[in-house]
């Protein structure tokens, strides 16, 4: 099983998919009609089961690798001979934490979206198939593949978001489809360019590091590795969402039903800083350096914009879109600090940016899962009120406050994801956040000064929010709500496990991660001494 | 693993293991569940006299020494240890018996509380984290627990939630805390960057051997910068504005947190910090904590409410124990903070027994709107109440620094130190002296202000009076035990019995404290004992006036207070005491109201322009592209050229057709004519 | 008179008339005449050029005899169509036979 098992992470949920769309016909009979009970039922658990069983393999998958082996598991076949474009997979440091995450979130996901009434069948095999897509993202070690995932990934996103979204679902949906077509045009063209430069032709990620070292051309007076490292930064960019790219988010995040903003917000946007890593930094690991200090001020934008945004939010769920975009700017910061002349200082920003990036994961999920449940439970999500509601009596009636007494559990856990998003320490958020400032702090430390107030402004709208909606007079409109039931808790409690475990003992992950991402470094270092020189 | 690691690990893991017991358990035990923090907190007060205990028998050197590596990238590695010192032991068994009383203080307090055993929850939380700070010996595994005494305290402040203001003074607070805390990050990468340990004892060590060459600008700055956590978290100016409306929270918990433990940790860091603050650096601490001491007494002149006037003595005298170390004066500093824990405990739990009382009485007579806090509905408690009584004049007494009580030694040595500073440097540093004995005779009267309201003179309200009673005695022993603890002899005997000498084992325990940064400690060894004895004098005098003027004023009401502060008030004076020199109202004017209206525009910005303007144009403006592109598509090219070739060679055919008469001949001529201008045209050329 | 131009006038007069008869006439088998007239200005030619243009075998006269042949194949043919066109039209007028007018 070993030789095979990333394919088999990989299709899984596809196969999952398939066999819901088998079954459903033997089940419903001839007669195409609306899901029965009986059928959806049977979606639900094909989709729970096959993510499940998928989880499982991931943390064999986590168990059986080799912290100091290199990549691992690899597998190798010929795809498009006449391309030299290879079926090639491989798992390293670098992508293990997000396969895991991935496998995590889509259980989740699935198991989050159970009270899905509309279309079941759709719905759930568009989510397998997503995961089948971003299984595939983190796994491949060829671009080409890779591209192929890359796409794949955004057909099923966008129905999910504009099927089953919210009121501006159709809007949504087109905006975050385009903008990420946008990214992956570029991102097309930098692959080619990549393609076509090296020598011999080929797409293999691994091999291109040492071919894609020779690339030496201009274009139109430009330096062509230049245009391919921005062309490549603009398609991740995109994704991570850096600004000024990022305005696609907080309405994707905010229309998208609960798993899906769970999955997009967990996953998806690790992909943009993921690809950075993988790609442009071994492949032209001079324009790291010649970027460095812009990718560290984009990451300073990131922290503060993103915060200053969310303060302002009255969405709840915007808010903590909001809060992604400021989140992901540590990541970046972190990215930046590969450049640093203190092995201490650029261990520190790359392994914090790989483990703020899981750890995000995490939080986030656990967050929109959290908004989803009040969501569910009070239909909105109105941190205060607009001034110019429409129903200004109703608004009156239904704002928010006092919940904690009425609640006890669910804003435990509120608390909880509110105080690891604001980087409280022994919790997930902090180590990571650390690490990244550490590591900025090494080479930029002016712009890491300034990042240091995303640590004020994150606890601004964290706090604010959790006042106003738990604390302070109990609110008459929600005497006698529910706490959270099992189906919740399960979603939940385990985000809440890893993010405190990983809080208090995050050796966990750091020795998974740090010979893959200091060899990482040590490339980039090294190669970018033998690029420059030449 | 030693036993004195496994004592140190129990003390540290002992409240946090309560936590988790009334959290995951104490709502299904309901209230016997405080047995088992308290059994925790009992042994980690026992484990930590052992360590106090052994302080003298091994004077000098640290007892636990330990470090395990927490995570580590290869070369960048974090470690937690444990550093116990003579410091760090008394100050954990400051910590464990306060936390220990207001344990028990609380089971009583606290009764009938509907989240009673999330209470001794949070305090196990609370302890837990203080004793973290107490026992690191890394800036960053502090930074880690001085975070979590921040979210223990928001915990609390905010334990009655219910009450929006104790809702926005918990986040109030963990804010203001987070400000400051950005500074003592910072402050840490700096040191870490240099010198490429958060340990503090290896950072004190570099820097003895020269790792910042030069000015030591660098090392100013970075000690400032660790300094500004101090800031927040023992609430000085200019981030003070948190302590006073932490009086949200339960009183134990002020007594526990906002005077004895957390607001002392800043002073704690520092005197953890203090072997390389640069001399300009202290300079900058001892005019902060100057500024602090002198304001925050002047607001608590005028305040009504009995836990705010408290509260901002304790802010006066946290001003004191950071301008002391400011000043150098190491072992006053460490001293007053332990002394101030005692009597400010002492006075808060007091203040609390008063306030239960008060709540009880107000109860009984059904009135829901009088404020049970505000001294002005008191008076004539001291027949009612006694024991409370007793124990906070002596409190009292000791916080103004009457000899014989703790405070006396302590604030002695301090205001020594302010002495000496001025004696060695002149200049403005009178300021220093000024404020620590203008603050001095400002406590003594503000602390006998409240004694005169409270306890004396006729009831202000007889039908509260009349069901006053004294609180019972889990409230009342913990006050004994305190006001015991606030007399002299305690720190002082054996070594001396001279009630004027400081000198005993407490000052022999904690050493003189080292400074590598360009400090003489000697110089100003030399220069305190020179200083002892006139500022000995000079705040006995001002002890004895200040408590003069409040017997005239609030006893023997020789002067109309009124009529003074009517007087006063012409300049201003007492509405500027009353309003807290209006630092929360330009805070609100000049930081929070532009701050929030500035994020308004950010993200009215980032949407409604940017995204929607902007990055929608470029939607707009592929759609007109498409629009125009599909037009002249349709329109033009297909419409006009494509089917233009069409028309034209209908429209010939159409002519054309004409010439097809049908009649042969006709075609025969044509034929004819055209053969015949071909030869003309061949002929022509 | 015994050269090769007086033929050659003599055949233009008779190629001429011919195409006026065949360009003017309405009646079929005055058209048909016209056409006789005109193949046979082409068979003088034929036969004067072959006299004098100095070639020793009778080729021209040959040429001569197949015009002949196809002459009468043509009236033939023609006096076929127009006694058809006679059946159909009750007239030997060729504007009649306008079918193909456009």
């Amino acid at each position: 099983m070993s030789s095979h098992i990333l394919s088999l992470l990989i299709f899984i949920p596809a196969a999952g998919a398939l066999l819901m769309l088998i079954g459903h016909r033997f089940i419903s009979g001839n007669e195409a009609s609306e899901d029965s009970g009986k059928t959806a039922d049977f979606h639900k658990w094909i989709a729970a089961v096959f993510t499940g069983f998928q989880l499982l393999l991931s943390v064999w998958l986590w168990l059986s690798y080799v912290p100091n082996g290199g990549i691992q598991f690899q597998e190798h076949h010929a795809w498009i001979q006449s391309f030299n474009i290879e079926y090639f997979l491989g798992v390293d440091g670098l992508s293990l934490p997000l396969i895991v995450l991935t496998a995590l979130l889509s259980f989740i996901g699935v198991v989050s979206s159970w009270n899905i009434k509309k279309s079941v069948l759709g719905y759930f095999s568009l989510l397998l198939l997503l995961d089948t897509a971003m299984m595939g993202v983190f796994c491949s070690l060829d671009f080409f593949l890779f591209y192929v995932f890359w796409e794949l990934m955004l057909l099923p996103m966008y129905f999910l978001i504009g099927i089953w979204g919210g009121p501006q679902r159709m809007y949504a949906a087109i905006k975050f489809f385009l903008y990420t077509l946008l990214g992956s045009v570029l991102m097309l063209l930098a692959m080619l360019a990549l393609y076509f430069y090296t020598e011999p032709h080929s797409f293999n990620l691994i091999a291109m590091i040492q071919s894609g070292a020779a690339i030496r051309d201009t274009f139109w007076g430009m330096d062509i590795r230049m245009l391919i490292f921005v062309a490549l930064f603009i398609g991740f960019a995109i994704k991570v969402p850096i600004v000024p790219f990022h305005t696609w988010l907080p309405l994707a995040h905010v229309e998208a039903p609960t798993a899906v903003s769970v999955i997009l917000a967990g996953v998806l946007l690790k992909m943009g800083t993921y690809g950075l890593l993988r790609i442009n930094y071994p492949l032209l690991p001079d324009q790291v350096y010649i970027f460095a200090w812009s990718i560290a001020l984009l990451g300073v934008i990131n922290i503060i914009w993103g915060a200053l945004n969310a303060i302002a939010q009255i969405d709840l769920k915007k808010m903590v879109a909001y809060s992604s975009v400021s989140h992901m700017g540590y990541v970046l910061l972190g990215m930046a600090a590969v450049v640093s002349t203190s092995a201490a200082g650029s261990q520190a920003g790359i392994n914090g940016a790989v483990m703020q990036m899981f750890n995000h994961g995490t939080i986030t999920a656990m967050l929109f899962l959290l908004v989803g449940v009040i969501y569910e439970k009070v239909h909105h999500r109105y941190i205060f009120f607009p001034k110019d509601y429409k129903d200004p009596e109703l608004a009156g009636k239904l704002a928010f406050g006092g919940l904690a007494g009425q609640l006890p559990i669910y804003s435990g856990f509120v608390a909880l994801a509110f105080f690891a998003g604001l980087g409280l320490p022994a919790l997930s958020g902090f180590i990571s956040e650390a690490m990244c400032f550490i590591g900025g702090f090494s080479v930029f430390r002016t712009l890491t000064i300034i990042g240091t107030l995303g640590i004020l402004l994150n606890a601004i709208y964290f706090l604010r929010s959790y006042m106003h909606i738990f604390l302070g007079p109990v609110s008459n409109a929600y005497k006698g709500l529910k706490d959270m039931n099992g189906r919740e808790l399960l979603t939940i409690v385990p985000l809440a496990i890893i993010v405190i475990a990983l809080g208090v003992y995050p050796k966990l992950m750091l020795d998974v991660i740090s010979p893959t991402m200091n060899s990482l470094i040590k490339l980039v270092q090294s190669m970018a001494m033998m690029v420059g020189i030449n | 693993m030693t036993p004195t690691l496994m004592f140190a690990l129990a003390i540290l893991f002992l409240p946090l293991l309560s936590f988790a017991f009334q959290i995951f358990f104490g709502s299904k035990i309901g209230r016997a569940a405080h047995w088992f923090s308290l059994a925790a907190l009992g042994v980690t007060l026992s484990l930590a006299l052992s360590f106090f205990a052994n302080i003298f028998i091994t004077p000098g050197y640290a007892l636990l020494d330990v470090s395990a590596v927490w995570f580590s990238s290869g070369s960048f590695t974090v470690e937690l240890g444990i550093y116990i010192d003579n410091i760090a032991a008394v100050m954990l068994v400051v910590v464990s018996t306060i936390s220990f009383l207001v344990h028990i203080y609380s089971t009583e307090y606290m009764r009938g509380d509907p989240r009673y055993t999330r209470y001794f929850g949070y305090l196990g939380l609370f302890t837990f984290s203080m004793n973290g700070i107490v026992l690191a010996n890394s800036l960053l595994m502090m930074y880690v627990f001085w975070e979590l005494v921040g979210i223990s305290s928001y915990l609390l402040i905010g334990f009655w939630f219910e009450k929006q203001s104790a809702a926005s003074a918990g986040m109030k607070a963990f804010l203001t805390n987070r400000v400051g805390d950005i500074g003592m990050f910072i402050g840490i990468l700096l040191l870490f960057m240099q010198l490429g340990t958060f340990n503090i004892q290896a950072i004190a060590e570099q820097v003895e051997f020269g790792a910042f060459d030069g000015t030591g600008l660098l090392l100013t700055i970075a000690g400032i910068m660790v300094f500004m956590g101090a800031i927040g978290k023992s609430a000085q100016f200019p981030l003070h504005i948190w302590l006073p409306d932490a009086m949200e929270g339960p009183t134990p918990v002020s007594a526990l947190i906002h005077a004895a433990t957390m607001v002392a940790a800043g002073v704690y860091m520092t005197v953890r910090i203090f072997a390389f603050l640069t001399p300009a650096a202290l300079e900058f601490v001892a005019v902060i904590g100057g500024i602090t001491a002198l304001m925050a007494a002047i607001i608590a002149i005028t305040q009504v409410d009995i836990k705010r006037v408290l509260a901002y003595s304790t802010v006066s005298q946290l001003g004191y124990m950071v301008m002391a170390l400011g000043v150098g004066a190491f072992q006053a500093g460490f001293f007053h903070l332990t002394t101030h824990a005692m009597f400010k405990a002492c006075l808060f739990l007091a203040s609390g027994s008063v306030i239960h009382s008060m709540h009880h009485a107000l109860h009984k007579i059904d009135d829901h709107s009088t404020d049970p806090q505000d001294m002005r509905n008191m008076g004539g408690l001291r027949k009612k109440m006694p024991i409370t009584y007793i124990s906070m004049v002596v409190a009292s007494l000791s916080i103004s620094g009457i000899p014989f009580f703790t405070g006396f030694l302590s604030k002695d040595a301090i205001l020594a130190g302010t002495l000496a500073y001025y004696h060695l440097h002149h200049g403005w540093t009178i300021f220093l002296p000024i404020s620590g004995f203008g603050a001095a005779i400002i406590t003594a009267f503000y602390m006998f202000r409240l004694i005169f309201m409270t306890f004396h003179g006729e009831p202000a309200r007889k039908d509260i009076h009349e069901h006053l009673h004294e609180t019972p005695g889990a409230m009342t022993t913990p006050l004994i035990i305190l006001s015991v603890l606030s007399l002299a002899f305690v720190f002082t005997i054996p070594s001396t019995v001279n009630p004027f000498n400081s000198q005993g084992w407490f000052t022999s325990a904690i050493h003189t404290g080292e400074n590598f940064a360009g400090l003489d400690m000697e110089v100003v060894g030399e220069a305190l004992h020179h200083a002892h004895e006139p500022a000995m004098m000079i705040s006995l005098t001002v002890a004895a006036l200040g408590i003069l003027a409040a017997l005239l004023f609030y006893l023997f009401k020789v002067v109309d207070v009124e009529k003074l502060t009517r007087r006063v008030n012409k300049l201003g004076l007492y509405n500027l005491s009353f309003h807290k020199f209006y630092i929360d109202e330009i805070y609100d004017a000049v930081l929070y109201r532009p701050f929030f209206w500035y994020t308004k525009v950010v993200a009215k910005f980032d949407w409604e322009l940017y995204d929607q303007k902007f990055i929608d144009w470029w939607g707009w403006l592929t759609l007109k592209i498409s629009d125009w592109s599909g037009y002249s598509d349709y329109t033009w090219l297909d419409q006009k050229v494509v089917d233009g070739f069409g028309k034209a060679t209908r429209y010939f055919g159409k002519e054309l057709r004409l010439s097809q008469s049908g009649v042969i001949q006709n075609y025969i001529l044509g034929g004819v004519i055209g053969i015949l201008s071909i030869f003309i045209l061949f002929q022509a050329f | 008179m015994d050269n090769l131009h007086s033929y050659l006038i003599i055949s233009s007069i008779l190629f001429s008339l011919g195409l006026f008869g065949v360009m003017t006439r309405r009646n079929g088998v005055a058209v048909l005449m016209g056409i006789e007239l005109i193949l046979n200005a082409a068979n003088l030619n034929f036969v004067a050029f072959n006299r004098f243009g100095g070639m020793a075998e009778l080729d021209g006269q040959v040429f001569g005899i197949f015009i002949i042949v196809l002459a009468a194949a043509e009236a033939a043919v023609a006096l076929a169509i127009i006694i058809n066109l006679f059946k159909n039209h009750e007239t030997v007028n060729i504007d009649s036979a306008d079918q193909m007018k456009g």
